[in-house]
Order: structure tokens, then sequence, then C-alpha cells
């Protein structure tokens, strides 16, 4: 925070809303964060928090219409990428911030062989020869750990299986050595233990090269051993934001609370689960005051007319709740967890 | 869970399982794979088989030739060729399905070993909880004790009766105590019936209930499940995921069953909506003396539900035994992977973790490797593990394990020498 150049990417009052026949959706509502150089910020969050469309506003992947962009600005290594020109953006897009998806079957184009497909980005991005350009597709199949990279980079992606797609995505991303990579729901699609080793590949290729990181997940075991910085998310807006550590130690969030007591501990036997009651909100037809009040166990009247403030708790740490210095000094259980209810 | 416990430890150990299955196996048969068939024949046979092709295809070119006019020499030459290629790879192709068919058999077909020889026995009002990753099995070990995928062999005992060779109309009565909740929320509920209507056909299907008894009791079984009864109106797409494997739930409880498959029934759902459906199935499980056999891939999850684990790797059971014993002492090394590649939701506990990262895939069910199926990944195999399928011993009490490297008497794999297998005698005699 202290000096401007550490911070690789900054989000100022990002707006993302997509008119639909149901009226406006804020799928993202104002929010703002930073990313120093060589961190890893977690964006954590249910379906339909935002998340997503966080990311993809970053990369100016948003379809418009029915999408657009209201308001914000997402200043990347000092110039803002939303007035940038569409050429411009894509010389950014793929080269300097590259992305992994969920699924990597469908971000794959099965018509053509892996090589092809790594090349053309390089081609494009770094323009390399041919005969370069092959060689170092084969290069990076064998910095994200595939077995006879030489013969595998002339397959095609059904030839595959789940993880090493996902491992082929990687060495995709980081071909142009990018210095933002986002990671949306990268390991959601695969099994645990080949989801361990995705995550210790992108840990230690992060530390190989430096690159910041956004990884998106629902996940909050995930973040907890991979994050510098977490930001939690619900209907469109941050409701916590801190250093990872301090988060897990000491949340300052109703939501967040509920979030983390409602995973089971797999090191523990636990008694009943807590559980956070209730539906996620429809993000089109929010309530007036807090949109998580309904499931709130901490929530009084005013948290169902007024909107909260953004509380600051520490240095970094920062809450979205009427209550959020109290719920902070409250280290102890919520309230609500002896009464858990079935609904 | 801890009142299930207490019934657990109350009831003597010695009563009869709920269901017992011995030896349950359910192949899928992909048909015959005729190229890898044929190089399952006899050489002279392979040979011989080339050599009437070969004939017969020169015959035919032979014939062309006979029949064209010999000046037209050169599209005689290209015709006849032509003819004599078709007709012989033809000839060949067909004979090659014929042979193989004839004398390979069986032996010639894919088949996926999707469940290889599991034997297990739920007790009553337990939850059992089986996990492994994706393409194991576990689903259709699940499927196969209802009958929902017919198995191939075994037997799966419940209330004295083999389910495995029961016929289609006795079975019929007895899924009546036998119910699933399925994994899909979305593709597990007919868009176009009521909520009403899909509880109230299995107590119509079963006869249990007519008109507004029937309806009574589909009002009471929503509001057991946590829904407002005023929902039975409503269409399914109405529903959010977690509601609808409410009414999936309801509808597996309306006959009032023993015994319920959970097949993966949280994986569809968002993190704090699969918390409310686990303390629904552990609170009526409770209300209702349930026995559950919970399918999932979730290792956190089923820690939290289950009172016993079973842990399947490509087919067959590798480990069973108490949560509490296989978290925290694993002791074949797949489990031992499994378990130190759960992420924990705790960056003091992640940071300080050592996680074993296992090579490669899981390989495919189609042709699993030989002997130990685990061995192809296994950070501690040994020669022996590529001939010996390992039985499952056990190791502790109740605690079983299909490891040759452990024994009784050694059961920490870390502190075995290099090379030694002290299993292995044990394993050689059962096979």
């Amino acid at each position: 925070m202290t000096d401007a150049n550490d911070n690789l990417l900054e989000v100022r009052d990002l707006r993302t809303y997509f008119d639909t026949d149901d009226g406006e959706v804020r799928a993202v509502d104002g929010i703002s964060f930073t990313l120093k150089r060589g961190e890893t910020l977690g964006i954590v969050g249910e379906s339909g928090s935002g998340k997503s469309v966080t990311n993809l506003s970053i990369i100016r992947l948003i379809p418009v219409p029915p999408g657009r962009i209201a308001s914000g600005e997402i200043v990347f290594d000092g110039v803002d990428l939303l007035s940038l020109k569409e050429e411009e953006i894509r010389k950014v897009r793929g080269r300097r911030i590259a992305m992994i998806f969920q699924d990597p079957m469908t971000s794959l184009n099965p018509f053509m062989k892996i090589s092809r497909q790594i090349m053309e980005i390089t081609r494009l991005h770094l323009g390399h020869s041919k005969t370069e350009a092959y060689e170092h597709a084969i290069e990076m199949l064998k910095t994200v750990g595939i077995p006879d990279a030489r013969t595998r980079v002339d397959n095609y992606p059904h030839e595959f299986s789940g993880g090493m797609r996902q491992r082929v995505m990687i060495a995709m991303a980081l071909s142009c050595q990018p210095e933002l990579l986002i990671a949306d729901e990268p390991t959601t699609a695969l099994d645990v233990t080949i989801q361990a080793q995705i995550l210790e590949l992108i840990k230690t290729l992060k530390q190989a090269t430096g690159t910041s990181v956004i990884l998106i997940t629902h996940d909050l075991g995930v973040v907890a051993g991979m994050t510098d910085h977490l930001v939690v998310m619900y209907a469109g807006k941050i409701f916590e934001q801190a250093p990872t550590a301090e988060l897990f130690a000491q949340s300052g969030n109703p939501y967040t609370k509920g979030l983390l007591r409602s995973v089971p501990d797999p090191l523990k036997e636990q008694d009943e689960l807590y559980q956070i009651p209730g539906l996620p909100p429809d993000v089109a037809h929010l309530p007036p005051g807090c949109p998580f009040a309904p499931r709130c166990y901490r929530a009084e009247e005013i948290c169902t007319r007024e909107f909260p403030p953004f509380v600051q708790l520490a240095a970094d740490h920062f809450s979205l709740c009427h209550f959020a210095a109290e719920v902070f000094a409250d280290s102890g259980e919520p309230a609500a967890a002896e009464q858990v209810t079935a609904r | 869970m801890s009142t299930t416990d207490l019934q657990l430890a109350n009831e003597p150990q010695i009563s009869a399982p709920l269901i017992s299955i011995r030896d349950l196996k359910l192949h899928f048969d992909l048909g015959p794979d005729v190229r890898a068939g044929f190089r399952k024949l006899p050489s002279w046979m392979q040979i011989a088989l080339f050599l009437v092709s070969v004939f017969l295809g020169g015959l035919a070119g032979m014939g062309i030739v006979a029949m064209l006019d010999r000046r037209e020499l050169f599209i005689t030459l290209v015709l006849s060729s032509v003819v004599a290629l078709v007709v012989g790879s033809l000839v060949f192709y067909f004979l090659r399905a014929v042979m193989v068919r004839l004398v390979v058999g069986k032996a010639a077909h894919s088949i996926v070993k999707a469940v290889d020889g599991v034997s297990i026995d739920i007790q009553r009002g337990e939850t059992l909880g089986l996990v492994g990753e994706s393409g194991c099995g576990k689903s259709t070990l699940g499927r196969a004790i209802l009958r929902l995928n017919e198995p191939t062999s075994g037997t799966v005992f419940y209330a004295d009766r083999d389910l495995a060779h029961l016929s289609q109309r006795e079975m019929r009565d007895h899924r009546r105590h036998l119910q699933i909740v399925f994994q899909d929320p979305y593709a597990s509920l007919n868009p176009r019936m009521t909520v009403g209507q899909i509880v109230r056909e299995p107590l119509e299907t079963f006869k249990l209930a007519k008109g507004s008894a029937a309806e009574q009791r589909v009002q009471q079984l929503l509001e057991t499940v946590g829904l407002s009864k005023r929902f039975s109106k409503r269409y399914p797409h109405e529903f959010s995921g977690g509601q609808r494997q409410r009414i999936g739930i309801a509808r597996a409880l309306a006959v009032d069953p023993e015994f319920i498959v959970a097949d993966e029934p949280i994986s569809a759902l968002d993190v704090s909506i699969q918390a409310q459906i686990m303390n629904l199935l552990q609170r009526l499980q409770r209300d209702k003396n349930l026995t559950y056999l919970f399918i999932s891939h979730d290792l956190r999850a089923i820690r939290h539900v289950s009172d016993r684990i079973a842990v399947m790797y490509l087919g067959k059971l590798v480990e069973v035994g108490a949560a509490n014993a296989i978290y925290a002492e694993p002791l074949m090394p797949y489990t031992k992977a499994l378990i130190s590649a759960v992420p924990v939701p705790d960056p003091q506990i992640e940071l300080s973790r050592r996680r074993i990262v296992l090579e490669g895939d899981v390989p495919s069910p189609i042709n699993p490797p030989a002997g130990c199926r685990f061995h192809t990944r296994c950070p501690y195999r040994i020669e022996a593990c590529e001939q010996v399928v390992p039985p499952l011993v056990e190791i502790k009490p109740a605690h079983f394990v299909a490891c040759i490297r452990i024994s009784p008497d050694q059961p920490n794999i870390e502190s075995i020498a290099p090379g030694e297998a002290p299993g292995l005698a044990a394993a050689s005699a059962i096979n």
C-alpha cells in the first residue's frame, strides 16, 4: 500500500451489471482490492456471488450486451484496462494476464493438437517462429510435469486425462510468462489426489516465475494453504477482506464465520455441523439492507433497513457489517450455533 | 451422530448386519475388441487367416483379369488389384471377427471391472462412507446393491434374502425398504411432475396410502425435510439445488425405508447448503433409525457423516475401518495419500503439513493393473505387488487393509525395511 509500484493490480469500485428480462442484475457491485507483485489473492464465494464475473471483468471478457461495466477502474501495472481499446487489451490478455478455467475440456479446442494451441499463443504474442514455438511448447509441457512431452505435444485434448488437461491449460497460460495468472476454480472438476498435484504445481511455478496469482474458488481449504490475501464475496459485494492467516484466525464478518464453520474439518471429529440457514439470494432482487441479513445470526432491525458500512478492523482487514467490530472482538462461537434448525 | 454411536455401542456386536455383501462383482461388457482378440489367437491361425484372405483376394483379382479385355492392360491391372485388395481385406476382417468370436470368445471382450469382488457388512443404524476417486466404481457399487445395475456375480444379503438373485418382481417388493438419493438434483426429478406428485408416486406404487391420506403424508414428508407444505403444487425448476435435494430425500423417505444409498448427495451443492443437507440426513437417521451408504469423493464430508469408512480404488475395497481410525492412522498407502491431499481450512496447519503427492492418474478400469491395482502409483511398491492381489486383512481390530507390505504385527508401512512384505505369506495363502 505504501509504494504504488508494488501493486500489480488495483481494482477500484468495479461495478459489472447485466441487463436481463428480470431487470438489472448487479453481479459485481462496487468492489475494490489490490494485488501486490508476487502475491496470491484468493477470491472465495458461493455460486452467484460474482467471483467469476470479477475475473472476467478484469480481462474484459464480459459479453456486451447484456453485460456492461457500469463504473470502476482496473489499474494493471499503472494502466487502466477499462480505458484500453479492444486491440490494446488483446495484447495484454494472454500475454501479461493469463487465465485457467474450471473445465479444461471446454476451454481447449478438441480439433487442434495441443502443440498448435500452445504455439498459437507464443507465435502471436512473442513472435516466435514455427520451430521456436514448437520447442517452447515442449519446454512448457515439461515444466508442468507432463511425462514424455515430445510425443505428447502432438496429441489431441481428448487423449489427456482431466488432470493432464489442466496441466496443459497451465502450460498454455504460462507460456508467455504472464505477470498475472487468474485461476478460476482450477481444481473443482478434479479428484483429490489430482487436485493436490495441480495445487502443488501452481505453487512451485509461482515461486519459480514470480507470477502473481488470483485464485478463485468456493473451497476454503484450498485457499488456506495457497493464498496471502483473501476476499470473501457474497451477492456481488466484498463481505470481508484480510490477510489469509488473519481471516482464518479472527474473522470480523458473520458470513465468513458461518462459512468457515460449515466446512467439516478433516482432522477433527465434530458433532453437528454449523449451518448457515436459508438460501443464497437472488442477485436480481436484493433486499434493501444487508443482502446477508435474512440468513445472519447477528442480524438486527437496522440490517434489513440500511446497507452496512465497510469497516476497517485492522491495518489490512475490512468487513461489511453493521456489527463488524463486535463480531471481530467476539472470537467465540456464533450465538446461533446451538439453535441449528433444518431450514 | 453421538446418539447413533451410543446405539451402536449398546447393541450386542454379534447382531446380524443389515446388509451383507459377499464378493460382489459388476462388470460392464463393452463387446469384443476384435483387434486385441486377434493377437490372442494362436499364431498358426493368424497366418492361416492372412493367407486365406490373400488367396481369396488374389482369386477375385484374377477373375477380373479373366473377365476384362486383355488389350486395355493398364485399366485391367488397376481394376484387378483394387478388387483383389478390397475383397482380400473384407474377407480378412470378416474372418477375423468370426474367428475371434469362435476361438477367443469372452476373453476378447473389453470389460470394465467397475466393481470387482467387494465384500462388506453394513450394520443396522450406521453410516458407512464409501469414498474414492471418480471412476473407482463407488456409485456402481451402490447401484449394484439396489440392482439398479445388474451385478455380474456375488451376493447381497438383506433380510435373509439374496437381493442379487431375486426375480424382478420379488426385488420390487424389497425396494420399499431400500431407497436411493441421487447426486444430481436436477436430473433426478421429473420436470413435468409437481413436487407433490413426485413425493406421492412411491406411496401409490407401493399402495401405502391413497387420496387425502396420501396428501397428508406428502405434506408431512415435506415438513420433515424442511420444506414448506405449500410447495407441493410447484414444479422442480422453481427450486434451488439444495431444495431439490430435499425433495429427492422426501421421495426416498416416503416408503419408510430402512436403508438409503446416498450417492454423492451434496457434491452438486454450494458449501453453505452442503452443511444443511448433511445435518438433515443425520437428523433423519437419528429420528428414523436409518442406515446409510454414503457415497462421496469429498473426504471432509465423508468423515463428518460416517461411522465407518470404506476406501475404494479401481473396483476393489482397499481399506475399511472406523472413520476416526482411518483419518487418524491411515494404513494403506493410497489412503495415506488421499487423506494427506485433503485441503484443511486452516492456514497454520496447511503450511506445516506434509502432503503425499501421488504420481500419475488412476489407470483405466478396462484391463486394470495386475496384482495390487494401486501399484502403478504406489511409492512403497515392490516387485511382488505387481503379481499378488492383496486381500483385505484385519490389520488392527476392525480395521481392514489390502496391502501385502504390512501385517498385523507390523502395521506401519514406513517402518518396514525396503523390499520386505510381511503380509505376503498370508496373501499367497488366500490366493
